[in-house]
């Protein structure tokens, strides 16, 4: 039997969050994360958890399993059980809406801070702006966030300033954009980065990379953005 | 764009870069003294070295990374852990003191160090 603790808590009716202890049976399939909350969720209907694509591709449910983020429905049994016990909270350092739901605004904010979209100042052609294969290759390992947001919720420097720190979700966006050769406001983005928090307090501890279920390096491109910064600055 | 004025530079790439650079100075002397203690030191060959303007400098240099490194370190382990966010109005109220203790301890150090560096 496998020892399930999942994090409850209804603001509209519980003084304090509370561990709620489940016993489960896989009958001996390697079932995925998300499999066991569902069927949990089939006895007990007031957990609230979300989820969608059931196949890591929407980003919805990232939590942190056993102590380490990731997506419930990509993150086998056997992956990360040990001893027969199964410890699901709700990602760290976000206020929590009711049990494994987050509230995201914060995430959110600092996506939005970096301006994750094209921004060209010359006139747009008449049908596309063209990339060369070599130019394309370098948003390789970019574009592909889901912006589930487990990376940004490892971050301890996320933990203690989420309303100044970018974070690695909002960071890696913000190098996409700064690669992209079809991007002119190169400038205008590296101007707003330059203070002590934005990109500054990121100090490689790398929790980042660990838990990236898209398997991408947020430290990577933090490294790019303050090459650009120094090479702008020398 | 965040702006903080109990920075170093106001900038955290200056910060960034001070950080490294004073690093590198601080690891650079501490080297060296390993070195020659590591071959020996009696109190007058010790006196010599310090007598010499090059080493005066080298030790006023590693003085002030030191000062610089320790406050920028400081700063940030601040801003992270005695913060508004975590303990509320009172944090930035502790922060300023605790920054102002920084300030006169690293400058008490500098003082002293050009004493001690001059003074004999
Ligand atoms: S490498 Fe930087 S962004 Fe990634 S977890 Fe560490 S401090 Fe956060
Ligand atoms: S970088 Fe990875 S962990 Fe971070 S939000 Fe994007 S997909 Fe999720
Ligand atoms: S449910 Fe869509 S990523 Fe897991």
């Amino acid at each position: 039997m496998l020892q399930v603790s999942l994090y409850r808590y209804n603001p509209e009716t519980d003084q304090e969050p509370w561990t709620q202890e489940v016993e489960f049976d896989s009958g001996g399939k390697d079932l995925m994360v998300l499999d066991v909350m569902e069927q949990i969720k089939a006895q007990d209907p007031t957990l609230a958890f979300r989820r969608s694509c059931r196949e890591g591709v929407c980003g919805s449910d990232g939590v942190n399993i056993n102590g380490k983020n990731g997506l419930a429905c990509i993150t086998a049994l056997s992956e990360t059980v040990r001893d027969n016990k199964l410890v699901i909270r709700p990602l760290p350092g976000l206020p929590v809406v009711r049990d494994l739901v987050v509230d995201m605004s914060m995430f959110y904010d600092q996506y939005e801070k970096v301006e994750p979209y094209l921004q060209n100042s010359s006139a747009p052609p008449a049908i596309e702006r063209l990339q060369s294969p070599e130019e394309r290759a370098k948003l390789d390992g970019l574009y592909e966030c889901i912006l589930c947001a487990c990376c940004s919720t490892s971050c301890p420097s996320f933990w203690w300033n989420p309303d100044r720190f970018i974070g690695p979700a909002g960071l890696l966006q913000s190098y996409r954009f700064l690669a992209d050769s079809r991007d002119t406001a190169t400038e205008q983005r590296l101007s707003k980065l330059d203070d002590p928090y934005s990109v500054f307090r990121c100090h490689g501890i790398q929790n980042c990379v660990g838990v990236c279920p898209k398997g991408l390096n947020p430290t990577k491109a933090i490294g790019h953005i303050r090459n650009l910064l120094l090479e702008r600055a020398i | 764009m965040v702006t903080a004025i109990t920075t170093m530079g106001r900038s955290g790439l200056s910060d960034w870069l001070m950080q490294r650079v004073s690093a590198v100075i601080l690891l650079a002397y501490f080297l060296f003294i390993a070195w020659v203690v590591g071959n020996g030191v009696d109190y007058d060959s010790w006196k010599m070295l310090f007598s010499q303007t090059w080493m005066r400098i080298f030790s006023l240099g590693a003085l002030l990374s030191l000062a610089v490194h320790a406050w920028i370190g400081m700063w940030v382990v601040l801003s992270d852990y005695v913060t508004a966010r975590l303990l509320g109005a009172a944090g930035n109220v502790l922060r300023f003191v605790l920054q102002v203790g920084c300030a006169i301890t690293l400058f008490t150090y500098v003082v002293w160090g050009i004493q001690i560096l001059w003074g004999y």
